[in-house]
């Protein structure tokens, strides 16, 4: 039938995908967006060598991973007791990642609010430069995180976000393979290898493309004539 | 109360490389055999297809293939005097889990141990005499020669269908080949693999400077193979996803493409997976295994009677096994005494880098695994040890196994490790660099070992393994002087500029170095500082065999797996041809 348009008034929406092409985070509330999206554009910026970690789509990347079994601590040894060790011994932190980014994320947006003027967002590059070094080089407690682990994981997952497939949110049109001359998923160089020196030139594929549906078979010769035992 | 299943002639704790191979064997000679593994079944087809596996995050580094450290992971300290603490994520080496094992993984990198490492205390004391060996250093002898091996590396490499060139054919050396190398009775299966730009560089260089440069032996094959199972291997397409990756291709050797779907189709081989073995059971002497109890998949605890156990597990697995089921005296650090866990070592890596022109396209993706040239000049007892007070060595190569970019993006040092200036030293010198792998050995000492942990347990509440570890000093001065060999070879490599820095204190488990860990269950001819004899037979539990790098009384220089592989046909050899006929202890005690 026919559908007769009723606006029912302050309930106006906006049209879908207009103001912002990103897509919806998934873990991240908008005031850890907001920081987020403003940290990995001074992490790896966009600049005359081409499209930064923001372009690149990092922050849904990012956002992916805490939201999903990762960022619960999927696949991590979670029993205690939970003791300092040196820095040799690896993490030793009781938070999951997502734990870690969300305790880590509510003390920043009190931290910068006292100290500056609201956002990280807000600031100058070269002030926002200068607070992401503060956390990094002189560690201070972010609801139990030490700011320069959590300054380290933020940059960790900006370089795979930047780096890894496409499928996973970030390197947004393969910004970031085609900023070094990675090829992405092909499968084959067996006559290139030799061709010392070429240019690789064909542009690169993720994961998320038609591979050409090759089909493989276990490749037995003969039947194996001792496999009956003896 | 434990289900009980029917008793079998043999069972496989763990179905990798060595549960694979003794289970053909085994029930080759008529046995009836189970197999239990507690990772998952998986096969190439389907489970490794491409493109959906040539996912850098996912296997690299969110290490899909590796064991679930949520169940099961080990404990870590420097020295016997600080506290040990989980390894929560893998990074410094990666266990595998799953059917076929660690090796599903591998780079595919084959190489032989060599005489001097089998008899290397007795050759160091032949050449240098007694006092050359350090107080705290505790190498030994294996009990088994080159010699003894030989048949069951070539064996081993024609299952692999190795890809390789012989420097040393039944004692004629071959410029070309590894001319340091023992003598082999016969050519590699196939033919070495091409030969990649920054190897070829690597070549030129290394000859220049009078040393005997050689392709490295791989298991990425060259060319189509059939091996004597009558499975067929493909020519590897140097797609750079070998290490930490399964391959779609059927170009990498490992038990899935070599032996497994011979296996799985003897009526008299059984294989359960999912199936987490807690302890091998003993009779009331303590001198014979009944069996092994294990945690089914979901999580009943089954009793398998067996007259014979084949410990063949990633090497840590199997100490700590040993020590679960209380087999054999664990060590004792203070008194040195006890051997289960005794040994353990590593392997001492340096990479130094070149860094060239923006005209050299090193193009890093276009590898294999095991595709690299370089040297063994400074490998094992190759070279004069005399005037430098250490013992030991590394193969040094131009072995490049990928240019995956979120774990391969080299800087020169001093490059800001964030923002703008970060980002074009990483678009500059991603394709222009190459990297130069130093191998380095591990002694053993004295203050490095495995035993339980008195905290931590596992999924299944057992114990963890700790592991207490901290490079020695002479393997730091190994280092030292084969990471500046290297660093003089990249020099001449015409690179802009060269950085590479020795091997230093404190060992890192944050960092990647190599999944080479041996040691915990050592052989040798002594009860009294070895595990299991030199037919990998407990010295106190005669049915039980216990097999892998847990057996290296130390670390050489080589990568572990072929000489794996050629002590579990060594092992199979001797349980098929003489325990079988009498069991008992093979070696008097």
């Amino acid at each position: 039938m026919a559908a007769t348009a009723v606006v029912v008034p302050g309930c106006e929406r906006p049209p879908p995908q207009a103001a912002n092409p990103r897509p919806p985070y998934l873990f991240f509330n908008a005031e850890d967006a907001a920081f987020v999206e403003a940290a990995v554009a001074r992490l790896i910026p966009a600049d005359d060598a081409g499209p930064g970690a923001l372009e690149a789509e990092v922050p849904a990347y990012i956002d992916r991973q805490l939201a999903g079994a990762w960022g619960a601590g999927g696949r991590m040894y979670r029993s205690g007791p939970w003791l300092a060790g040196t820095p040799e011994q690896g993490y030793q932190l009781p938070f999951t990642p997502a734990e870690l980014f969300k305790n880590s994320l509510r003390a920043i947006a009190a931290d910068v609010g006292k100290s500056n003027r609201g956002k990280l967002s807000k600031l100058e590059p070269q002030e926002q430069d200068a607070y992401l070094r503060s956390l990094e080089n002189e560690p201070r407690d972010l609801g139990g995180v030490p700011s320069d682990v959590f300054f380290q994981l933020l940059l960790d997952m900006t370089v795979e976000g930047f780096f890894a497939d496409p499928v996973y949110g970030g390197n947004k049109d393969m910004v970031g393979w085609k900023l070094v001359g990675f090829p992405g998923a092909y499968a084959n160089y067996y006559e290139f290898v030799d061709q010392h020196g070429i240019r690789f030139t064909r542009p690169p594929m993720s994961l998320g493309q038609d591979a050409g549906g090759t089909v493989h078979l276990h490749p037995v010769s003969s039947p194996p004539a001792a496999a009956k035992g003896r | 109360m434990a289900a009980r299943r029917p008793e079998v002639d043999a069972v496989l704790i763990g179905v990798g490389l060595v549960g694979t191979l003794l289970g053909r064997e085994l029930t080759r000679a008529g046995l009836k055999v189970v197999g239990l593994e507690r990772g998952e079944a998986r096969d190439t087809v389907p489970d490794f297809q491409g493109p959906q596996v040539h996912d850098e995050l996912r296997y690299a580094v969110r290490k899909a293939l590796m064991s679930d450290n949520a169940k099961e992971t080990l404990t870590f300290r420097h020295t016997s005097r600080g506290t040990a603490l989980p390894v929560r994520r893998w990074e410094s080496f990666l266990p595998g889990s799953g059917l076929g094992g660690s090796i599903v993984h591998w780079n595919g990198q084959t190489f032989r141990f060599q005489e001097d490492d089998f008899r290397q205390r007795s050759r160091l004391i032949e050449r240098y005499g007694s006092k050359f060996i350090p107080a705290d250093v505790t190498i030994q002898d294996w009990g088994v020669t080159a010699a003894e091996l030989e048949p069951h590396f070539d064996r081993f490499e024609y299952l692999l269908g190795t890809s390789g060139k012989a420097g040393n054919l039944q004692g004629k050396k071959i410029p070309g080949g590894n001319i340091f190398e023992d003598p082999r009775s016969r050519e590699y299966p196939t033919p070495p693999q091409k030969e990649p730009y920054g190897s070829a560089i690597f070549r030129k260089a290394a000859d220049n400077l009078g040393y005997h440069t050689y392709p490295q032996p791989s298991c990425n094959l060259s060319q189509p193979y059939t091996n004597p199972e009558g499975l067929s291997l493909k020519t590897c397409t140097f797609c750079g996803f070998c290490e930490r990756f399964g391959c779609e291709h059927f170009a990498k050797s490992t038990p899935l493409t070599v032996l497994l779907p011979v296996l799985l189709k003897d009526p008299n081989f059984e294989l359960r997976t999912g199936c987490n073995v807690l302890r091998i059971n003993l009779d009331g002497a303590r001198k014979t295994a009944t069996g092994v109890t294990y945690a089914g998949p979901n999580g009943e605890e089954v009793e398998q009677p067996a007259s014979l156990v084949i410990v063949g597990m990633y090497a840590q697995n199997n100490a700590r096994m040993l020590l679960l089921s209380g087999i054999g005296a664990p060590y004792d650090p203070a008194t040195g005494k006890g051997v289960v866990g005794r040994n353990y070592a590593y392997q001492t890596m340096s990479y130094p880098q070149v860094f060239f022109d923006e005209s050299i396209n090193i193009n890093p993706f276009m590898r294999s695994g095991a595709n690299g040239t370089m040297i063994s000049d400074f490998a094992g007892d190759n070279f004069d040890h005399g005037p430098l007070g250490f013992i030991g060595g590394a193969y040094i190569g131009e072995i490049m196994t990928n240019g995956r970019p979120i774990g391969f993006h080299p800087t020169p040092p001093g490059t800001p490790r964030w923002g703008s200036a970060w980002k074009k030293a990483v678009a500059r010198h991603y394709n222009h660099t190459s990297t130069i792998n130093v191998h380095g050995s591990s002694v053993a000492t004295r203050h490095n070992y495995l035993d339980l942990d008195p905290t931590y347990k596992d999924a299944w509440g057992l114990p963890l393994l700790r592991m207490t570890f901290d490079f020695p000093e002479n393997d730091l001065r190994m280092s030292a002087y084969c990471t500046e060999k290297a660093v003089e070879i990249g020099r001449s490599m015409g690179g802009r500029l060269v950085t590479g820095a020795p091997r230093k204190r404190p060992y890192d488990m944050t960092e990647y170095q190599t999944t080479h860990n041996t040691g915990g269950t050592i052989m040798g001819t002594d009860p009294s500082t070895s595990v299991v004899n030199r037919y990998l037979q407990s010295w106190d539990v005669s049915n039980v065999f216990v097999i892998g790098a847990s057996n290296f009384p130390q670390n050489g220089s080589y990568n572990p797996t072929d000489t794996v592989g050629a002590l579990a046909y060594w092992s199979a050899d001797a349980i098929v041809r003489k325990y079988l006929k009498s069991p008992g202890p093979l070696v008097p005690r």
